[in-house]
């Protein structure tokens, strides 16, 4: 049985210098969650996004939490550049490992088979390879005739967080195809997860539910958090707020810009509090 | 001639470049290719798959993010599209921004699936609508994907063409190096070359690109607008006229 908590708790569950997996914008993210590691002053973390980030890697990089960036891309989408991760890359507070979508999701798939590494077609030529000096290019060690090859080794969160539709009292999860993050629940040590609706009954159970469950032997923490994916959207409940992200896009084009809307949507009233 | 927008253009050209059969996928934040593939679909009988992976609308993938990759690593993808900050003459990509890397001048997202897709699927349509000096470069400051590659590195995929806002060029992976297949209606060969940074062949008669025939034009506005709304609803409605029927 998973321990049911609130979303702050699970928040200190979280270790400063943790390697944690991030989904990708479109793929049921847990803001609050996001938000309450803000306002526990997490620091040097080392984020993996799986294997794009917007809101979430930019939020936590504004605010000093992240120490290394790894990822395929990271982007506010339609909303345009994400400005605090601009900011730290061309002012170098930030240290970026550039990658591509599928060496992160086959990194991933080699923690899940617990296997050091795996091979993958295509890259080779990339700047990307020539500044990765985790990962190798070597003969097919096969002799299949199929010349070079790259490995990438296996990656392994610390934690992974997701942000599900619904919760069962056992501790399952339910997050449908976004099957990423049945990637990211297998791949990493744990996997806190926030819920919006809690399922009453056995997810493992239902043969609709099941396909989209992540039992709860993956879930080492969960807390509820109505619209606990807002302002991103939870598909089938609730669309992402466009407008607040293209505000946030703008404001946080500057330090004090992202300052001001930290304080005002994030830190709230600790921040009065505490002045 | 009916009257069209520069968008319909471009989506006309893509749909002339796209095969009568097989499967072209579509990734994020791509109106005008996934409006060309759904035109196309349309105009096949469906002979031609859209797989668009942004939103839930023409989406067929059920196995989360990898399945694109992995689909185009069996060779199951026949089409796709990539654009760049930057393309240079032997068709490298750059994603990841401008000035020396790491700390660069300008940063941009990142290089996304583009080194993969582009090795991986037969037909990869270029699409970069600016067609400018600052685009279209010598060389490339970060080669986010290769244009070509040694042969001691397995390789299906590739470029096959560009489509901008001035012309059309298709690109010779052997020789490496794009050319000039027609400027669109307006646009001269002069115009092109004082935008390209690149050099590229260019042929003793270069054609103008064929425009958008009424029938064409109907199909996208009365069928693809309804179909495009699913994935870009403002989009629909800003180019192709179309506005979702609001329910209550």
């Amino acid at each position: 049985m998973t321990d049911q908590t609130d979303v702050a708790a699970l928040a200190e569950q979280v270790p400063d210098g943790a390697l944690v997996a991030l989904p990708p914008d479109y793929s049921f993210v847990p803001m609050e969650l996001i938000r309450a590691l803000i306002r526990r002053g997490v620091k040097d973390l080392h984020a993996i996004a799986v294997p794009v980030s917007g809101m979430a890697a930019d939020l936590l990089i504004g605010a000093g939490c992240l120490r290394v960036m790894e990822a395929a891309a990271v982007s506010l989408g339609e909303a345009g550049l994400a400005p605090s991760f601009t900011r730290g890359v061309q002012d170098g507070s930030l240290t970026m490992k550039d990658s591509t979508c599928p060496a992160i999701h086959t990194a991933l798939q080699a923690s899940e088979k617990g296997v050091p590494f795996m091979p993958l077609g295509g890259i080779i030529g990339s700047d990307i390879v020539k500044y990765r000096n985790d990962w190798k290019v070597v003969d097919d060690p096969m002799g299949e005739g199929n010349g070079r090859i790259l490995l990438v080794p296996a990656i392994r969160p610390d934690v992974a967080f997701v942000h599900a539709p619904l919760a069962d009292r056992h501790g399952n999860i339910w997050v449908g195809k976004r099957h990423e993050l049945f990637t990211i629940a297998h791949a990493a040590k744990t996997t806190l997860a926030t819920y919006e609706e809690l399922h009453d009954g056995d997810l493992t159970e239902d043969p609709v539910l099941s396909a989209g469950t992540i039992p709860a032997m993956y879930i080492g923490g969960l807390a509820r958090a109505v619209e606990g994916a807002k302002p991103l959207g939870l598909a089938g409940s609730y669309g992402a707020d466009m407008d607040h992200i293209r505000a946030y896009a703008k404001e946080a084009r500057t330090q004090e810009g992202f300052d001001a809307y930290l304080k005002r949507e994030v830190l709230g009233g600790q921040a009065e509090a505490a002045s | 001639m009916a009257d069209y927008s520069s968008e319909e253009f471009l989506i006309s050209v893509i749909t002339g470049l796209l095969p009568e059969k097989g499967n072209a996928a579509v990734g994020a934040a791509s109106p005008v290719p996934g409006s060309a593939v759904l035109l196309k679909r349309e105009l096949t009988g469906g002979a031609l798959r859209a797989s668009l992976i942004q939103g839930t609308a023409n989406n067929p993938f059920t196995d989360g993010g990898r399945e694109l990759f992995d689909a185009a690593g069996q060779g199951r993808i026949d089409v796709f599209f990539l654009g760049g900050v930057q393309i240079d003459g032997q068709a490298n990509l750059n994603l990841v921004g401008t000035g020396a890397y790491p700390a660069l001048e300008r940063r941009f997202p990142g290089s996304f699936g583009s080194p993969y897709m582009y090795f991986t699927v037969p037909n990869v349509i270029l699409f970069r609508p600016e067609h400018t000096r600052r685009v279209f470069v010598e060389k490339v400051d970060f080669i986010s994907a290769p244009g070509v590659s040694p042969p001691d590195v397995h390789r299906i995929g590739g470029p096959k063409a560009l489509v901008t806002e001035l012309c059309l060029m298709s690109f010779d992976r052997d020789k490496g190096r794009f050319r000039l297949e027609s400027v669109h209606p307006g646009h001269s060969v002069e115009e092109v070359r004082d935008n390209t940074g690149f050099d590229f062949d260019v042929p003793d008669n270069v054609p103008t690109t064929a425009e958008p025939s009424d029938e064409m034009l109907g199909v996208l506005r009365s069928k693809i607008g309804r179909e495009i709304a699913g994935t870009y609803p403002d989009f629909a409605e800003r180019v192709l006229g179309y506005r979702a029927e609001m329910t209550a």
